[in-house]
């Protein structure tokens, strides 16, 4: 007897249809099997590693992140890098700067300790806030919901990165990435506490809501028995979408200058004094640009990837 | 209508007086001594005293809000006797540094901004929009995927990298474009073109790369909608249901974010125009900030939260005139 | 069930539809075939899942892209199953017109109805002046007994109720005077009194144009009032194949009398309401 079965969605070059096994497992798998995501989670690994192993890869390359080698710069031309690929070998693996002879091997790898740890704590300072207020909104409603709104609008109102450069540069220098997780998060809660909001709402309203409310549960209770664990998938793609984005923006703070302080070398901080070399030594602006933009690329495939087998109809 | 229009207008009117209040706390709360952040690097004593009375730093920091406030509307003067210098309404703050108001530094650069984000906003309209309408149609082709590849890109690449890269590529090696230098349009096209076409591209690639994903989705969406079948069973030509029954619909989101996007973009695209070296408010704020000119800093930032808000109250109005559910209904 | 003197109207023969899925293609219905004479109604009636709106879809043409089609569909004696999709196009909305069952979202919210109206029929009349199409606009929405058409024309699809935009439906689908309609469960998103009054229109439609109707529903006193024939279908199958008063008084197939039996009478003692057991799974590919 023939039977009727649901047109399989193809999402082309995307995840196979899950596999049998546990909620977890399945999507592991899924992931897995999937070419984008294994490639960025792999990228994404390397430059955890890369950070957390900083020390003893800096002391196999022979180069620490502040120390000067005028030998490998010429003094006639500027202090260019001596030798071909800005005076990349077997001495200095990536380079060196022009002017201050800094392997540039050893600053990118602390400066990958520097975008990932402060990204990573902005989004987990992110998350906290957004889900905080998100499920105060939804939930709660009334004037609740209506304060935590204004304050979102307002936020959100703001050109972030002017008002970010603007606190930044107002604040005299003092513990620099705390106050940029701080200002990032600041700005960025908002996006997330939104999304929170909606779903909390529509998820409160839902029967088993009810059902928990007619058999004497709590608000708390509701709260993180019922409406948080539905919540669960939305905010991981969520806080892994928000990654890429926060280490854009520490590397563009940077950029401008109201970064982590120099000599604490950070990717976006090493691009912008390369502009006024650009056109002599490409290889570096070329090398921490391939860095953020793969680091940032991995991110953003991963989070994709994870909303595509998290929630299958959400198009990305 | 009426109503909501006063509704939207005094909502504005108060975000940007929390705006103002809130700009002004970062300036004149946070940092522990104004005075020697305005002065700037180049600073005497006799400066620092002279910007102290001028801007009253010594008066509770109600009546110096007041002022400020009062400076927006109504004009400001600075000083008194001789070395009085008046800021003409709206008055945005001083320059010490360059001697200066804001105001004044501000319209002498909006005209490139404003050339920045219009050249930029049609360029990304038009390969955002077209890229993800074909890549809907198309969906699962191998144009699909390498538009889509090319979208990832242009999202994950910073501005000022691929600024960097491009200016390598097409100026230093290619030698297809020469190297900007400041020009009027009327003295040498060519060249006045040339200096805007790298901040375009660069500025367009990343807002193409949003816009074509978001219209890919949502065109997607639409194509399933149950009024596209009906359009189908109708038997209308194919380009028929999809620019009317299927485009339409999806470009309403797409319009409101446009919308805040080129809102955004006036207040001075800082990175883009530093890198290029065009002399637009974005540099300005750029500038500012290096050589921490916090007047600068601040008239700046009042503006570019006035175009946002004013971004905000456009959009609402103009969705109500896109969708019709949204009207006011005359039945 | 065809009367020799009149050619059929729509003439199905082992019509097949068959998905692609891990398990090999899939029939989502399978070897259906009815005959539709002018001016008689064929009710295909059944389950959600049971293919009745894909048969419905798949004599218009209108399946997706992954679907696999097989078997005959001849309207008027014309062969319409092998036409490219260009002449089908004309087909479709002219001879043949459909009526879905959500009418909220089967219309634009972004466009008037007049204008929904006017393009099905322009579509199809393309040398025909705005003026004149917009006459024939009011007109339909006149005979579907939209009170103030005039004026309603430019109204948008969320200011009408539910009964009133089934209405704005049929008058789309009579503009061009079709030969056949095909009605996918009109009545089944709106309230029950309003549901009598839109087969009440269906049927006088039927009768002043002279139009064949396939009614699909899964409401068999739906189908005991409005069809002249039966199509009882299962599983993507036809169970049964009869005239209207001979399926409801000498059902054959066990299904067709499990299904008669579901339907609660008044008159009957309550005992137990017996299941009709399974008839395909319950999530339906049809929509």
């Amino acid at each position: 007897m023939a039977t009727v079965q649901s047109q399989p969605e193809m999402t082309e070059g995307g995840p196979p249809p899950l596999a049998q096994g546990t909620p977890e497992r399945r999507i592991l798998r899924s992931l897995a099997a999937d070419r984008g995501a294994a490639l960025g989670a792999s990228y994404i690994l390397l430059i955890v590693l890369m950070a957390a192993l900083a020390p003893l890869l800096v002391k196999v390359s022979g180069w620490g992140p502040y120390e000067f080698d005028q030998s490998a710069v010429d003094p006639d031309m500027a202090g260019a890098p001596l030798g071909a690929w800005g005076g990349a070998g077997l001495d200095h693996w990536f380079g060196v700067e022009p002017g201050s002879g800094r392997d540039i091997f050893a600053r990118i790898v602390y400066g990958a300790r520097v975008s990932m740890l402060i990204a990573i704590s902005a989004t987990a300072l992110t998350t906290l806030l957004g889900v905080v207020f998100g499920l105060l909104a939804g939930f709660h409603g009334g004037k609740v919901d209506w304060a935590i709104s204004r304050v979102m609008d307002l936020l959100m109102g703001f050109p972030a990165l002017i008002f970010m450069i603007a606190i930044l540069s107002a604040i005299p220098a003092g513990n620099r990435a705390v106050m940029l997780v701080v200002v990032i998060s600041l700005f960025g809660w908002p996006y997330l506490a939104r999304v929170v909001r909606g779903q909390t709402i529509s998820l409160a309203q839902r029967e088993f809501v009810e059902a928990a409310r007619a058999s004497g549960a709590g608000g708390a209770a509701i709260v993180f028995k019922e409406i948080l664990p539905n919540l669960r998938s939305t905010i991981i793609v969520l806080a892994t979408l928000a990654i890429p984005g926060y280490i854009g923006t520490e590397a563009g703070l940077s950029f401008l200058g109201v970064g982590v302080n120099p000599p604490t070398p950070s990717w976006g901080q090493m691009i912008a004094s390369s502009v006024s070399w650009y056109s002599v030594v490409p290889t570096y602006f070329a090398i921490p640009g391939a860095f953020l933009f793969l680091l940032v690329l991995s991110f953003t495939v991963l989070g994709d990837r994870l909303r595509a087998v998290l929630e299958p109809g959400g198009a990305p | 209508m009426l109503r909501f229009l006063l509704a939207r207008l005094s909502g504005l009117i108060l975000i940007l007086l929390l705006v103002c209040v809130c700009t002004f706390a970062v300036f004149f709360v946070l940092s522990p001594d104004p005075a020697v952040q305005i002065c700037g690097k180049n600073c005497t004593p006799e400066l620092i005293d002279q910007i102290r009375a001028n801007l009253g730093l010594d008066e509770p920091l109600l009546s110096q809000f007041l002022s400020f406030v009062g400076g927006l509307f109504a004009g400001r003067t600075y000083g008194a006797g001789d070395a009085a210098t008046h800021c003409a309404a709206p008055c945005l703050g001083y320059s010490f540094q360059s001697s200066q108001p804001v105001w004044e530094m501000v319209t002498e650069r909006l005209p490139v901004t404003v050339t920045v984000a219009i050249g930029a906003a049609v360029l990304w309209l038009l390969a955002g929009v077209v890229g993800g309408l074909i890549s809907a149609l198309k969906q699962g082709t191998w144009w699909d995927r390498g538009a889509m590849l090319v979208a990832l890109s242009g999202l994950s690449i910073p501005n000022y990298v691929f600024a960097l890269v491009l200016q390598y590529v097409l100026v230093v090696q290619l030698e297809w474009l020469p190297f900007p230098q400041a020009v009027g349009f009327a003295a040498d096209p060519w060249q006045w073109f040339a200096n805007y076409l790298m901040p375009w591209t660069v500025l367009a690639f990343a807002y193409a790369s949003v816009y074509a994903r978001l219209t890919r989705a949502n065109v997607i969406d639409t194509l399933a909608e149950n009024y596209v079948r009906t359009a189908r069973a109708k038997g209308l030509p194919s380009h028929l249901v999809v620019r009317r029954h299927a485009l339409r619909p999806a470009l309403t989101p797409i319009t409101t974010i446009f919308g805040m996007d080129f809102a955004g973009l006036l207040g001075g695209a800082l990175i883009t125009e530093s890198v290029f070296g065009l002399n637009g408010v974005g540099k300005l704020t750029a500038d500012a900030i290096s050589s921490n000119d916090q007047p600068v800093i601040m008239g700046v930032t009042l503006l570019a939260a006035f175009f946002v808000v004013a971004g905000n109250v456009v959009v609402d109005l103009t969705y109500t005139a896109l969708d019709p559910r949204v009207r006011v209904k005359s039945v | 069930m065809s009367s020799p003197s009149s050619a059929p109207l729509l003439e199905v023969e082992d019509l097949t539809v068959a998905f692609p899925s891990p398990a090999g293609p899939t029939d989502v219905v399978h070897e259906i075939s009815f005959t539709l004479d002018p001016g008689r109604s064929l009710g295909i009636v059944g389950e959600s899942g049971s293919g009745k709106s894909m048969t419905s879809l798949a004599i218009m043409g209108l399946l997706p892209p992954t679907a696999r089609r097989t078997g005959r569909v001849r309207l008027a004696g014309r062969e319409i199953s092998s036409l490219p999709e260009r002449q089908m196009r004309r087909i479709r909305g002219d001879r043949i017109a459909m009526i879905f069952q959500d009418p909220l979202s089967s219309l634009n919210p972004y466009y008037t109805v007049g204008l929904q109206i006017e393009e099905a029929y322009r579509a199809h009349r393309p040398n025909v002046t705005r003026r004149k199409a917009r006459q024939v606009v009011v007109e339909a929405m006149e005979r579907v007994q939209i009170t103030d058409a005039a004026r309603r024309v430019d109204h948008y699809p969320h200011q009408f109720s539910g009964g009133m935009r089934q209405r704005v439906m049929i008058a789309m689908a009579l503009s061009t005077e079709p030969d056949l309609i095909i009605a996918d469960e009109p009545t089944t998103a709106l309230d029950v009194t309003v549901q009598a009054q839109i087969l009440r229109l269906l049927r006088s439609v039927q009768q002043d144009t002279g139009a064949g109707l396939v009614l699909i529903t899964h409401d068999l006193a739906v189908v005991s009032e409005m069809a002249d024939d039966v199509v009882v279908m299962r599983s993507g199958q036809c169970v049964e194949y009869a005239g209207c008063e001979q399926l409801f008084s000498d059902p054959r197939h066990p299904y067709t009398c499990a299904l008669i039996d579901a339907v609660p009478q008044l008159e009957d003692d309550v005992g137990e309401l017996r299941a009709v057991g399974d008839a395909g799974p319950s999530r339906g590919g049809e929509r």
